[in-house]
């Protein structure tokens, strides 16, 4: 089923999400991926303050190709999430809602999105060039010394994604597949 | 007759190649993932991949990366033995031609200097350069950027000689059940079988770069393929892993002498953006 959302949105809003949705997300999101997530992932063992709030927000798993004169991205497709599930279910248990990204996640991950009432989109992997017609604004707000990636502002507008883990731990990789085995 | 070529002809080749290979690509990856949309059976598998032709028309009008992971650059060069290279060090003038491309073309630096410090080096060298000399008087070059999501998904299998084919043919399986939807299917299979631990890991990593539209010659490791082609499509994975029946494009196999002991199986996954390109100088 079609659905559109606003991010940041809320525990109550992903109640509506089901595993299989087709999402056009439109608002504010954040990237993250590997080193982003190992620094924040050190900051939180420090005891320190992280760059980014995660309350309601949602993480996008990317790191782009540089942008060319007056645009503001380069190719921005989604990168493998399980690299991050080390550090996920830290990051949901405070207030994360959303990862998007493509691949499998780990048990540890699925428990906490129900936990937390979170959501685990897939965008398309290798859709880059496309994807990047979604992103309107890109600014760098942390780490800006780890180049692509960096953990950046982005404001998307219909940017499109699947359901694939939902609040209630269906998840569309396991399902799907099953459709089309022989 | 020796036959001189410049080192620069190389760089600038090799800068040329590595944009050209990250907006385009090759022709035999095109029709595959055209005769794929016509293919597929899934209606979201169709849809994804419709949204990857719209992907690859945006890539080349717009001059936007196909795919964001504009890979490590690994570079096939057959030098011709006839050939001398003049104007300094042919590994120096491969890895400026990448430094230039990934540069100037707005591809992501995606390489770190070393594995556990993990610095990025900014310009997106060093290339993997895998040599051969050949006869002939001409430097065959193939440019084929890797993006990871699929190599780490990528594996080798020291089989003993009595798994035999059967054993072969689980261990694609295997490989590519594991890879699901992290390695961006519909994914091509490289699969090298013999030689040795290395060897057949760079076999499978060349097999990658063969037109799509060719079979092997040797009959059995033709069967094999195409019968590794219609099993994996079984498995139901599909376009992004959301279920469906293009799951694989293509499997290439190579094969090589072994000893009497082993049967090396290096298994190299590559994603729906197989990015190989030939120029001869």
């Amino acid at each position: 089923m079609d659905k559109y959302i606003n991010a940041p949105f809320s525990s109550e809003d992903v109640k509506d999400l089901k595993s299989g949705d087709y999402v056009y997300i439109t608002g504010t999101i954040y990237t993250a991926r590997d080193a982003a997530h190992k620094r924040m992932y050190e900051a939180l063992e420090q005891g320190e303050k992280l760059p980014l709030d995660m309350e309601n927000n949602v993480i996008y798993y990317m790191g782009p190709s540089p942008a060319r004169e007056g645009r503001p991205i380069g190719s921005a497709g989604p990168t493998t999430a399980s690299r991050m599930d080390k550090y996920a279910p830290s990051l949901l248990d405070l207030g994360l809602k959303g990862m998007i990204g493509k691949g499998k996640r780990s048990q540890a991950v699925s428990d906490a999105i129900v936990r937390n009432q979170a959501v685990y989109f897939a965008a398309v992997g290798g859709a880059g060039a496309l994807l990047s017609k979604c992103i309107k604004k890109s600014e760098v707000i942390a780490y800006d010394d780890l180049g692509t990636e960096a953990i950046r502002k982005l404001e998307v507008e219909n940017f499109p994604v699947i359901v694939v883990i939902d609040s209630q731990g269906n998840n569309l990789y396991e399902t799907a597949i099953q459709d089309y085995q022989r | 007759m020796i036959r001189t070529v410049k080192t620069e002809e190389i760089t600038k080749t090799i800068k040329e190649m590595c944009i050209e290979a990250n907006h385009y690509l090759s022709k035999d990856m095109d029709k595959a993932m055209k005769d794929a949309v016509k293919k597929e059976e899934s209606p979201l598998g169709k849809q994804i991949l419709n949204q990857l032709q719209e992907n690859l028309q945006i890539a080349g009008d717009d001059t936007i990366p196909i795919c964001q992971d504009t890979g490590m650059a690994v570079i096939f060069v057959e030098v011709g033995q006839d050939v001398h290279v003049e104007g300094g060090d042919l590994e120096a003038a491969i890895n400026e031609g990448v430094r230039q491309g990934y540069v100037e073309g707005f591809l992501r630096k995606s390489v770190v200097s070393d594995p556990i410090i993990r610095e990025n080096t900014k310009d997106n060298t060093p290339a993997i350069i895998h040599y051969s000399i050949v006869s002939g008087d001409k430097i065959k070059i193939t440019v084929a950027p890797k993006g990871f999501g699929s190599e780490n998904m990528s594996r080798v299998f020291m089989l003993k000689p009595a798994d035999g084919i059967e054993g072969v043919k689980n261990a694609i399986l295997t490989a590519v059940k594991d890879a699901g939807p992290n390695a961006c299917p519909p994914m091509v299979v490289g699969v090298g079988v013999g030689g040795t631990f290395e060897k057949c890991a760079i076999m499978a990593k060349h097999a990658l770069t063969r037109n799509m539209e060719e079979r092997s010659p040797i009959p059995y490791v033709k069967e094999l393929e195409e019968e590794m082609l219609e099993k994996i499509n079984n498995l139901g994975i599909g376009p992004g892993g959301l279920g469906g029946r293009m799951t694989a494009l293509a499997v290439n196999i190579e094969t090589y002498p072994t000893h009497i002991a082993g049967l090396p199986v290096g298994i190299n996954i590559c994603c729906h953006v197989n990015r190989h390109i030939v120029r001869t100088i």
